[in-house]
């Protein structure tokens, strides 16, 4: 466990895994958001933000 | 301490300057209503109810909860994805800066009392919490307990998130007669949670992201991957052990500067006799230990 640790520290610390391991998160973001953008999630989210929240204001 | 005490005065200046923007719709607060303009397809960072008068901009989390709960799509990859990149670029820092729930907290805490408690027995085993509360609150309830047409509810906010309470629902109850006509149980119920979140903010520092934050939670996973990292340079640090004795999150900064709990406050570092800890997208060695012989070669080659 220790020693899978210490690799999985070595690999994010290392100069690749410092700068691509969060790139490539950031690049599967970023499809994740368009993709989401284009198959309508955003008005989905527009359409709950836009009226009052029953739930969120402890009514509904 | 001086330092520390400047970091704090900093960090307290960038939280309000952004909870007042992204809270700036004046007129909401006037009239006791909310913004319904189309900068509401966006989410703001932090934790920032919708049903704010103020806010400009979506909760991730109300977000999530309300795509995941669509009849439609039972995958939020809109909000997902805006929470991984938030998250692989700053990690909590969010927590720390950009977040206005997080600012009450910190202004609570403030409010002198008798016994402040840094930590408890328990203490450990209650951050898992707020794991639990993002898998069950969020996810699978608001995802299979739906209605008869198919879509689900916003669990979290519906009966935890005390920020919709301060934020949304005391306000609006407050201008509005028609909610005041239909409060009942569940209003009474959050107002009690906020009410306890209150006033262990006061004794315990940040007990709402420490314990209950889904959205902490999240962006948790990502402190010890993202661009913005905090490190420590072994040959400079002479474990004195300030940065732990001084962090209000209880983590031992020298050991895991990149832990889960870290919300980037900065203390450890500013408290840090030697500049041994270092923050930023690219972490350099620091230059205010002359010494420490191999930090000043390395200063030398700066």
């Amino acid at each position: 466990m220790n020693c899978s640790n210490n690799l999985f520290s070595k690999i994010l610390n290392n100069n690749i895994g410092r700068y691509l391991i969060p790139a490539a998160v950031c690049i599967i973001a970023i499809v994740f958001i368009i993709f989401g953008f284009i198959r309508g999630e955003a008005g989905i989210v527009l359409k709950k933000a836009v009226n009052i929240c029953l739930e969120c204001i402890g009514i509904g | 301490m001086a330092k520390a005490k400047n970091n704090n005065k900093v960090r307290l200046s960038v939280q309000a300057v952004w909870a007042a923007v992204t809270n700036s719709y004046v007129i909401g607060f006037i009239q006791g209503k909310i913004y319904k303009g189309s900068l509401k397809n966006l989410c703001v960072p932090g934790l920032n109810c919708y049903s704010c008068p103020g806010a400009l901009g979506s909760c991730p989390i109300g977000a999530l909860q309300s795509v995941l709960g669509s009849r439609g799509f039972k995958f939020a990859f809109y909000i997902v994805g805006f929470l991984m990149l938030v998250g692989a670029i700053c990690g909590r820092f969010i927590c720390g800066f950009l977040c206005p729930f997080g600012l009450i907290q910190d202004l609570l805490h403030k409010i002198p009392f008798p016994k402040k408690i840094k930590m408890f027995k328990g203490d450990k085993l209650l951050r898992i919490l707020k794991y639990i509360i993002l898998l069950v609150f969020v996810i699978i309830l608001p995802m299979f307990f739906v209605d008869i047409s198919g879509n689900g509810t916003p669990y979290f906010c519906k009966l935890i998130c005390p920020a919709g309470t301060l934020e949304g629902g005391i306000p609006l109850v407050i201008m509005d007669k028609m909610l005041q006509s239909i409060i009942g149980f569940l209003y009474t119920w959050k107002l009690v949670i906020l009410g306890i979140i209150i006033f262990l903010s006061i004794i315990i520092y940040r007990p709402f992201c420490k314990y209950i934050c889904p959205l902490g939670a999240i962006y948790s996973i990502f402190n010890p991957i993202s661009f913005y990292r905090y490190k420590v340079d072994k040959n400079a640090c002479i474990n004195c052990g300030k940065c732990s004795e001084n962090c209000k999150m209880g983590i031992k900064p020298n050991i895991n500067p990149n832990a889960l709990e870290c919300i980037r406050c900065g203390d450890c570092k500013k408290i840090c006799p030697t500049g041994a800890i270092t923050s930023g997208f690219k972490n350099k060695p620091s230059c205010k230990n002359k010494d420490v012989k191999h930090e000043k070669d390395k200063c030398g080659k700066l």
